[in-house]
């Protein structure tokens, strides 16, 4: 019997183990370990930050879905990894410390045979000056917990509207290197359907912020979809949506320091700027989690398993070169750590080889591009990947078997612009690959077949429905399999 | 009569295209709608089917 272990349990992690279990659970032990009690469906954040849902419809406990099938749970952080075991014994193993209540900071050693990180970011707030909901001015739909105290200070601004007061909504990314703009863009969109509902529309000022070179970028350096009888970038639509909302938008912009009311940011062009608000959410960047690694002997290796941001290396070409010289074939395909076999990385955990949109710096060196976003099907794609890879492996495969490069994939983004049965309306995006492919789609880097937006009241219906599909699934509820990822 | 003030050009709201009356109608016109969310649904099993 084989012991596998999973850092994480978050989308990608979760799927590792759901479908390692349903693969190969009765033969092999499945450890999860992840520092959260509860799993989080994530892309429904934006509707608990706007009152329209609670905590509740968006997660649910680990700790017994788990126990239902017999995987073995642990309400803990990874700290470190040993691939090489120690001076005692050559069994690999990770050291983790439980955030369990009753347990809190006890260290434990699991050993592995294979070890899938799978963390997910650290929601690096310290990297700007006063930005987030627990040390700063702003607020934030990252997790369940930020989304209730974000609704709550969106709800205050509401009560404040109706009284006759006019107030300024700041809602966009936190940092020069943020990825995640869709979900600042669902909820900005929300936010003004909210305020419309409660007829005080009049009497706010919205305004994005945005590390994007422009509109629409959404770290994939922006997409274009045919349209009206044009290929058109969908800058245009973004833009179109904006001003129809009445929505202000501030682009190419690295937020520098956030006070009490006021954000500071500087352009790409140098410049210094101040924009004072009442309300807002801005995304932060992300970093690794911070997990160190050890040899053998003891010695300090987490600098040849993970890039200087903390995420892991896995087999992509890491080379640095020129924007020019990128290429669909840097992007991992197996996701396999290029020196221990036995250890993977999914979802955002593994380093990409760079970024997708084109890397910027402003004319003080701060680098102002959008990070690329690895999230949603993506990760659970890479996740499945790894979880078949796993199984043969353990069936005496001598490497990987599957690969989900994201040059070889497409997405599909359905982002909320307003939630309600017959007045609500989504944008629904799909991009194939989800990184350009300029070898093979020599104009535009995708198939523009499969590359399509738009955006209605069905998108609305997806969004809804991909909520209760999803967690049905994440639950391991009858037949959850059937159910495309 | 007083003259309305002219429209303001060269700003960033000036540009965009705007959807008509029209286009913004049939965004949630249900019997619209619900034909978009068949389409979208086979968009999406294609875009899967290809990542495959």
């Amino acid at each position: 019997m084989s012991r596998i272990v999973i850092l994480g349990a978050g989308i990608s992690g979760h799927t590792v183990a759901r479908y390692l279990h349903r693969m190969v659970g009765k033969q092999h032990e499945i450890v999860v370990v992840s520092p959260n009690a509860k799993w989080n469906w994530i892309p429904s954040n934006i509707w608990v930050g706007v009152g329209q849902m609670s905590e509740d419809d968006v997660t649910f406990d680990l700790a017994s879905v788990y126990k239902k099938i017999d995987v073995d749970f642990r309400q803990a952080k990874g700290v470190s990894i040993h691939p090489e075991g120690d001076t005692v014994s050559a069994a690999p193993y990770v050291t983790i410390e439980y955030t369990l209540p009753g347990k809190e900071g006890q260290q434990e050693r699991i050993n592995y045979d294979y070890l899938v990180n799978a963390t997910g970011p650290k929601l690096n707030f310290g990297a700007t000056e006063g930005l987030g909901p627990d040390h700063g001015h702003t607020v934030s739909v990252c997790t369940a917990q930020h989304a209730l105290e974000a609704n709550e200070k969106l709800q205050a601004t509401v009560d404040a509207l109706k009284r006759g007061e006019t107030k300024t909504l700041v809602i966009g990314t936190g940092h020069g290197m943020c990825t995640c703009q869709g979900a600042a863009f669902e909820y900005i969109y929300n936010v003004d359907h909210i305020l419309r509902e409660a007829g005080v529309r009049d009497k706010a000022r919205i305004v994005w912020i945005s590390n994007e070179y422009e509109l629409g970028d959404f770290g994939m350096g922006g997409v274009h979809i045919t349209r009206g009888g044009y290929i058109t970038n969908g800058k245009t639509f973004a833009e179109s949506l904006m001003v129809e909302r009445g929505i202000e938008w501030v682009i190419r912009a690295a937020v520098k320091k956030v006070e009490a009311g006021k954000i500071h940011y500087e352009t790409l062009d140098g410049e210094m700027h101040e924009l004072e608000f009442d309300f807002s959410m801005l995304i932060p960047p992300f970093a690794g989690v911070g997990l160190k690694a050890y040899n053998k002997a003891g010695e300090d290796i987490t600098g040849d398993l993970f890039l200087a941001n903390g995420f892991m290396k896995v087999d992509a070409d890491y080379t640095a070169r020129p924007y020019a010289e990128w290429s669909a074939e840097d992007w991992p395909k197996t996701y396999q750590n290029p020196t221990y076999g036995n250890l993977f990385a999914v979802g955002i955990a593994f380093a990409p080889p760079h970024l997708i949109s084109k890397p910027m710096t402003s004319a003080n060196g701060t680098p102002i591009n959008p990070a690329p976003p690895r999230t949603g099907m993506p990760s659970a794609a890479m996740a499945i990947a790894v979880a078949k890879s796993i199984r043969d492996m353990l069936n005496g495969a001598a490497k990987p078997t599957q690969t989900a490069s994201m040059a070889k994939m497409g997405a599909a983004c359905v982002a909320s612009t307003g939630s309600h049965l017959l007045r609500g309306t989504a944008a629904t995006m799909t991009v194939f690959p989800v990184v350009p492919d300029y070898d093979k789609y020599p104009e535009y880097g995708r198939d523009m077949n499969l590359t399509f937006g738009e955006i209605g009241l069905a998108g609305h219906w997806m969004k809804s429905m991909l909520h209760h599909t999803f967690i049905y699934q994440a639950k391991m509820k009858p037949g959850w399999w059937l159910l495309p990822d | 009569m007083p003259k309305s003030a002219n429209k303001e050009p060269y700003q960033q709201a000036y540009y965009p295209p705007a959807p008509t009356g029209f286009t913004k109608f049939m965004r949630t016109c249900v019997l619209w709608q619900a034909v978009r969310f068949i389409v979208i649904n086979l968009k999406m099993l294609k875009l899967m089917k290809n990542s495959h």
